[in-house]
């Protein structure tokens, strides 16, 4: 474990009967970005606002550079935060707003400095006697961004900040805050419910599940090697089947068919289990494998996906739009999937 | 590790302030520890004044809703239902009743309609007459004021309730066949039940507690809030307990039936919302006789005032007989300025009320953090403590005030506080705590709670965020709270007249005195003033 940086240590917090984190242990490398994704209801937010000090955990400690803040409000902790909709105070403008965490040491020379530097950061210069509702939307996520690092916090928090933008511009937004965050180096942590946004943004993924960590990896890692049936199936797109292993690393979904896979456990031969398996992995093949019949064909361009009824169920893989047509009978093998211990047969 | 806040300090303070005095009336009207009796109560209930009282209140309020809502439902729905040259002007005026204090309208009339008033004196003059023709008094000149000042929240109510009844519902009416007045009967009238239920309540409540017109007009006429203040002021403080349980007995049951029948929410908001359609009304003829009629509404209604106001320029002893008075001058308003006895009333009105709305917007501002941002337990508790000044007519809190504060015992919270110069600010800030609660609390619902987070965030304490943010942007709330708060406190009676001292009577009670020594111009100036400095604040706070 490495001192710096932001760690949470067996975060407890309980709502009524609710347990929405439980027992969460996770570390954020100083100046690393921390995206934390998960379905509505997993905990994230309630994760963040621990963090930030607006709630106080039942159990667990969060430290920062390896000081225990848990027990400091959200005044005392010198964290940045960003919200969903950006909370800009809405009686002051652009420059009040940024300069409003700014520490009275600092002489109006200097606030003034330190403003104009932040709202530089996020492409507003000259925008601080604007007022905030006259910004459009995007703007105002800047301002938000601006707000928060002006007082140079030790960490910075993120909840939800693309969902507010409209689609156009969450693409562009989202490449300028990755560029802003790699200019201001602060440990950064982010709620999202959009796994496009997590990868894209985040050094590193954490999976929420019921308030739980499920799997804590860099994307690639997440994508490629679930640690779980559920991060397999909520991260990226996959079919799900049944098999029973015939060696550590090959498992049988059906008589005749076996497919090469990976596990995160290792298996014995004959355990039941549930396969994982993207649509990329699957390979369309002349003649034997799964086969099955395309119910419906969904074009992205060049490529496409098919859903495919098969004796085992339904499967999607993705290839050649020319690859089949809907009624075409279509044989697949699997490159590699992952498997995960199921109980019972 | 969880805590969650409990806002004991909060309740405490306003137990203290509102319940525990009208706990100690009740006590007391059963004799207190020690000599525990019943023979107050038994007195009470055999004694025919006592109920023929208790019952004039009952009728009187139960007259006046009918009588205002008569007026102001008519009325609420032609300004909001056409459209006419002077709608917006005239809709504004016709409000203004309700922003006077009470007594001010109760003297006005007395100018105006009184035996010796301008009217009394045109009909005499016209007819020859030796005296005046009629005496402005008893329950029929009561009504007369309730009326006048009470329709306006019928008025009000019934505006605001059309302007948010869904257009499509009026057409959907019309479509199935009926016609104006059915739509109406049928669809309209329904679709306000809840906003004419709540115009009822204020008004019975508001006629309940009233004081100044039966103070004043009543004459033999008995109601329990005049009994209440005569018995105190005759030094008969076991039957004043009583009375005051017994109008504040009636006060719950009112409540509590009204609670009853207004049943479920508003229903004239359901769907999307269509705005209500104002027709125009088409025809020249129609539109003007509107026109004309919403003027002639608006004089009559203003016509008091003017009386006012005129009466303020009449030198002493300048008018006796004569039809108009012969001579006017700024005679009486110099007297306010120059003779500090005069003045004083004034200044301390003003500061009184200054003091009493800053500490009740303190109050409100505190327990709109509570209940709203930190959403204490207790939060339900401090919210119905913080309409219980609504619900009791202001002489049972005045006496309730009077009686808790009387006595030294500060092991029991009690101090010797009637005499002294704390005691009317406090008694207004009492009262004045429902209407800053309503609004301040109101205001905090609409704050985005992560404005408050963002400023944490950023650093800044409990007292930095409350002074930066939740004050700057609840200014509306505030500044209409205060408004209000101060206009009811400086043009106070009831209260006053309980707790007053001669060092720190206020305006209310110099024109008492003034009415008792014939001299109406110097009432008159004191009238106009409160008429200024309410209209002003209302003026001030209303702004947007």
């Amino acid at each position: 474990m490495s001192e710096a940086g932001l760690r949470l240590e067996h975060l407890t917090k309980q709502f009524d009967d609710h347990v929405a984190v439980r027992d969460l242990t996770l570390d954020v490398p100083q100046g690393s970005v921390l995206a934390l994704l998960g379905p509505s209801g997993s905990g994230k937010t309630t994760t963040l606002r621990l963090i930030a000090g607006f709630e106080t955990p039942d159990k667990g400690r969060v430290l920062v550079d390896g000081e225990d803040v848990t027990a400091l409000g959200p005044a005392d902790r010198h964290f940045g935060m960003v919200f969903q909709h950006y909370a800009l105070f809405p009686h002051l403008n652009v420059g009040e707003n940024v300069a409003f965490g700014l520490g009275r040491s600092l002489s109006a020379d200097e606030r003034r400095q330190r403003v104009a530097e932040s709202l530089l950061l996020v492409d507003l210069r000259g925008f601080e006697d604007r007022r905030v509702d006259e910004l459009s939307g995007g703007q105002q996520q800047r301002v938000a961004v601006a707000r928060a690092v002006a007082p140079r916090p030790r960490v910075l928090l993120f909840d939800e900040p693309l969902s507010n933008l409209d689609p156009a511009l969450r693409e562009r937004t989202r490449r300028e805050l990755r560029a802003a965050l790699d200019k201001v180096h602060v440990t950064t942590v982010f709620v999202t419910h959009e796994q496009e946004e997590a990868f894209a943004l985040g050094d590193v993924v954490a999976v929420l599940r019921n308030g739980a960590l499920e799997q804590v990896s860099a994307p690639t890692e997440l994508y490629e090697r679930p640690a779980s049936h559920f991060v397999a199936t909520f991260v990226g797109r996959a079919t799900t089947l049944k098999g029973v292993m015939v060696a550590s690393d090959r498992v049988r979904v059906a008589t005749g068919i076996e497919w090469p896979v990976t596990s995160p456990v290792a298996l014995q031969e004959g355990q039941p289990v549930s396969v994982t398996v993207r649509p990329e992995m699957f390979l369309p093949s002349e003649d034997g494998g799964l086969t099955g019949t395309v119910r419906e064909v969904r074009y992205t361009g060049a490529r496409a996906f098919f859903e495919v009824d098969t004796q085992l169920g339904n499967v999607e893989f993705e290839a050649d739009v020319h690859t089949a047509d809907v009624g075409d009978t279509v044989w697949l093998t699997a490159r590699t999937g992952t498997a995960f211990p199921r109980r019972g047969k | 590790m969880r805590r969650k806040p409990l806002g004991l300090l909060l309740t405490v303070l306003l137990v203290w302030l509102v319940a525990y005095p009208i706990g100690l009336v009740l006590i007391e009207s059963v004799g207190g520890p020690g000599e525990w009796t019943l023979d107050h109560l038994k007195a009470f209930a055999t004694d025919s004044f006592e109920w023929s009282a208790l019952w004039g209140s009952v009728w009187i309020s139960f007259a006046s809703v009918v009588l205002a809502g008569a007026i102001g439902i008519p009325v609420g729905y032609f300004f909001e239902a056409f459209t006419f040259p002077g709608r917006r002007v005239l809709g504004a005026l016709i409000a203004l009743p309700a922003v006077l204090p009470p007594l001010v309208g109760v003297i006005a009339f007395l100018f105006l309609f009184g035996e010796s008033g301008f009217i009394a004196r045109f009909i005499t003059a016209i007819f020859g007459l030796q005296a005046s023709p009629w005496r402005l008094q008893g329950a029929g000149a009561i009504l007369l004021v309730h009326a006048y000042s009470m329709y306006v929240y019928f008025y009000l109510f019934v505006r605001a309730g059309l302007a948010k009844v869904d257009a499509s519902m009026i057409e959907a009416a019309q479509v199935l066949g009926c016609n104006h007045w059915q739509t109406i009967r049928r669809v309209t009238l329904p679709l306000l039940r809840p906003q004419i239920l709540a115009a009822a309540l204020l008004t019975f409540m508001t006629s309940l507690g009233s004081f100044s017109a039966p103070y004043i007009f009543g004459g033999g006429f008995r109601v329990m809030t005049t009994q209440i203040v005569n018995s105190k002021l005759n030094g008969d403080l076991n039957a004043a307990m009583v009375q005051t349980v017994a109008l504040a007995a009636v006060a719950f049951l009112a409540l509590t039936a009204f609670g009853r029948g207004q049943g479920s929410r508003s229903v004239a908001t359901t769907g999307k919302g269509v705005a209500s359609a104002t027709r125009n009304l088409g025809p020249p003829l129609a539109r003007w006789s509107a026109t004309g009629l919403g003027w002639m509404f608006a004089v009559l209604l203003l016509l008091p005032h003017i009386t006012l106001v005129v009466v303020s320029f009449v030198p002493f002893g300048t008018w006796t007989t004569q039809l108009v008075p012969p001579e006017y001058s700024l005679g009486n308003y110099a007297q306010l300025v120059q003779e500090p006895e005069r003045l004083r009333p004034l200044v301390n009105s003003l500061w009184m009320a200054a003091v009493a709305t800053v500490g009740a917007l303190a109050l409100a501002l505190w327990a709109g953090r509570n209940i709203v941002q930190r959403k204490v337990v207790l939060r339900g508790a401090i919210d119905r403590l913080l309409n219980v000044p609504w619900a009791v007519p202001g002489t049972v809190l005045a006496i309730a005030i009077a009686t808790a504060f009387s006595v030294s015992a500060p092991w029991v919270g009690r101090w010797v506080l009637v005499g002294t110069i704390v005691i009317l600010p406090l008694a207004y800030l009492v009262r004045n705590i429902p209407i800053a609660a309503g609004s301040v609390i109101a205001g905090f619902r609409q704050l985005d709670p992560a404005l408050e987070e963002a400023a944490a965030s950023l650093g800044a304490r409990r007292l930095r965020t409350l002074w930066r943010i939740s004050i700057p942007l609840l200014k509306p709330a505030l500044l209409a709270a205060g408004a209000l708060a101060f206009a009811t406190a400086v043009g106070d009676f009831v209260t006053s007249i309980v707790l007053y001292t001669f060092n720190t009577r206020p305006i209310s009670i110099e024109i008492l005195s003034a009415l008792r020594d014939f001299d109406v111009g110097v009432a008159a100036v004191y009238g106009v003033v409160l008429m200024v400095v309410s209209a002003g604040a209302m003026a001030l706070g209303t702004r947007r």
